[in-house]
């Protein structure tokens, strides 16, 4: 559904605009129809960047990209068509009402049945009771459910949601997040990014993470797998230290560590060798009280990325 | 046409909340109406009819187009003159008020990078935005003149003057240059209105566009300009050319991204 070819933006900015910003950098990724991508980054790594150029607003200074099937700089009309976007502020006309707010731009995008539409997405996200307020009277939360619902108006099959929970408090972010994960049982493909590293690792079927570049790009799970490999803990009642040694022996077990009364076991499958260690421990006298696996969380592998990428700019 | 009608509609609906641009879009008509009836009004009575044009304190350039008439109405058709001018920086007022908040006021609301990323065509939202601005300048400066005509006839004026208020350099300035100085004043707007961040700064600068009008204004004060139908047509051409050259250029200087990045 989108697929981008080296894409690059440079911005010229100073007084003369002397000085080139390169704030993508030869960006290529595909997304396919019906997942959920989650463009991961520092702030000003060109998330927001990447996002107007996909949706037609800036164009690229280089590359190429296909978005909903159509060619970028050249149907951009098309393009405009059929994706949706939650811009990073959401926008609205303040002295006008919700209602109101959601009719004008159903009338932009062409909706045949306006009325029909509004109203469905109103009720949708619970705004109905109030869509006859300006949107002057709205809070944060509200406001941001306002343009989720603007954003899918037309019935977009690509939505591009920028930040779509900043800012909102832990109910609100909720109901967005449910709502996406519902937009995605309704195979919509889903570009979004966000900053909240716990809801990328939910929500998300692959995640980019970017800075400038593309640093790496996988579903949360393999990056896990192939950035730290995976670990087990291994709870005993007591701990003999010669268990180490037997557990180092049996293949496929690497880096085993003792601490405390535990083994940490790095395991490439640790499906198929859990039962054989477990069995060599039980049969040595250990009494295991419970396996765990450790999870490096999201945060973690985003942060040695964007780190090491940093320390290797430097 | 259904962009177009909904730019404007919501241009309207948003505009007609603002108590800024009501103000000036019912005061100043209101003055502008009341202040050359009252003058006219004044004049009407006050000067005796059988005084000669030329001690009348006219400038001389101006009394020569008085023969015939007598020295009241002489004086005023010479008011009437610049009235005139009056009336044509209504269409230019009003859709500056309201064109100049156009684009910054959407920028300064971050709601032109939702606006942009619709289907909307470059060229349907500026229409949208201009019309919604001359729109309403066109046809209040018709109904002040309406209403300033009426008030002429409930005056009593005579059939000389009268006929100097419904000439066709008068009815060619207020029918057509007028619309026509709108639709340049509302690209300027629209212009400036892209360019700032600064809704303020926007009208400041988009309100100079009347200088030109001053110009003329202080020519016809200072008795060196004196508008009749040669006048008018030469001022309908030039401007019309003028407006149609700011709408080609703003055709190319105006894409997505200029609008929605290239401001300071
Ligand atoms: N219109 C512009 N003109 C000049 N530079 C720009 C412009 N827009 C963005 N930039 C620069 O491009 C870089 C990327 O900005 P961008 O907004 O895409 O970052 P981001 O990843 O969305 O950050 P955040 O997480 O803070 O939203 C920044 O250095 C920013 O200053
Ligand atoms: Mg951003």
């Amino acid at each position: 559904m989108i697929k981008t070819r080296g894409l690059t933006k440079i911005f010229k900015i100073g007084k003369k605009q002397e000085t080139e910003l390169i704030a993508v950098d030869n960006l290529s990724l595909e997304v396919e129809r019906g997942e959920v991508f989650g463009f991961l980054g520092p702030n000003g790594a060109g998330k927001t960047t990447t996002v107007r150029m996909l949706t037609g607003l800036i164009r690229p200074s280089a590359g190429s990209a296909q978005v909903a099937g159509f060619e970028l700089g050249k149907e951009d009309t098309n393009i405009r068509r059929n994706v949706g976007i939650l811009t990073e502020s959401p926008g609205m006309y303040e002295r006008l009402t919700a209602e109101k707010n959601l009719t004008i731009f159903a009338n932009l995008y062409d909706v045949p049945d306006v009325e029909k539409s509004v109203n469905k997405y109103l009720s949708m996200l619970g705004l109905w009771e109030r869509r006859h307020d300006t949107v002057g009277s709205f809070s944060k939360g509200m406001r941001q459910k306002l343009a989720v619902a603007r954003a899918l108006i037309h019935e977009p099959q690509i939505l591009f949601l920028d930040e779509p929970t900043t800012g909102l408090d832990p109910e609100a972010s909720k109901t967005v997040r449910d709502f996406i994960e519902e937009l995605k049982t309704e195979g919509r493909t889903i570009f979004m990014t966000t900053h909240n590293l716990d809801e990328a690792e939910r929500l998300c079927d692959r995640v980019g993470i970017f800075q400038q570049k593309l640093l790496t790009l996988d579903s949360p799970a393999s990056l896990r797998d192939k950035m730290f490999g995976r670990k087990v803990v291994f709870h005993l009642r007591e701990l003999q230290a010669s268990w180490v040694n037997l557990v180092a022996g049996i293949a496929g077990a690497e880096n085993v560590e003792a601490v405390d009364n535990k083994l940490v076991v790095s395991l490439k499958d640790p499906e198929e060798r859990n039962p054989e260690i477990i069995k060599a421990l039980v049969l040595a006298g250990a009494q295991v009280q419970f396996v765990g696996e450790i999870r490096h969380s999201l945060e973690q592998i985003y942060l040695e990325m964007v780190q090491s990428h940093e320390r290797g700019q430097a | 046409m259904r962009h177009i009608r909904t730019i404007i509609d919501k241009e309207w609906a948003e505009v007609f909340k603002n108590r800024w641009v009501i103000t000036t879009m019912t005061l100043l008509p209101l003055l502008f109406v009341a202040l050359p009836l009252v003058m006219l009004y004044m004049t009407n009575s006050s000067l005796p009819v059988e005084m000669p044009a030329e001690s009348a304190g006219l400038p001389p350039g101006f009394a020569a187009a008085c023969s015939g008439l007598t020295a009241g109405e002489c004086t005023q058709i010479y008011l009437l003159n610049q009235f005139m001018l009056l009336f044509m920086m209504m269409p230019l007022i009003i859709p500056t008020t309201i064109a100049a908040y156009s684009i910054v006021g959407e920028k300064t609301t971050r709601s032109l990078e939702p606006l942009l990323a619709t289907p909307i065509t470059t060229i349907e939202l500026l229409a949208g935005k201009g019309l919604a601005a001359v729109i309403p300048g066109v046809i209040i400066s018709y109904g002040v003149f309406g209403v300033f005509v009426v008030g002429c006839l409930l005056l009593g004026l005579t059939p000389a003057v009268l006929s100097y208020i419904l000439s066709p350099s008068w009815l060619l300035g207020i029918l057509v240059l007028g619309p026509i100085l709108s639709v340049i004043a509302t690209i300027f707007a629209i212009y400036v209105s892209s360019r700032v961040s600064d809704p303020r700064v926007a009208e400041q600068v988009s309100s100079t566009v009347i200088l030109p009008l001053m110009l003329v204004m202080f020519a016809v004060l200072a008795g060196k300009l004196v508008i009749n139908i040669n006048f008018m047509v030469i001022a309908i051409i030039v401007s019309a050319l003028i407006a149609f050259g700011m709408l080609r250029l703003g055709t190319v200087i105006f894409d997505r991204e200029n609008i929605l990045t290239k401001w300071k």
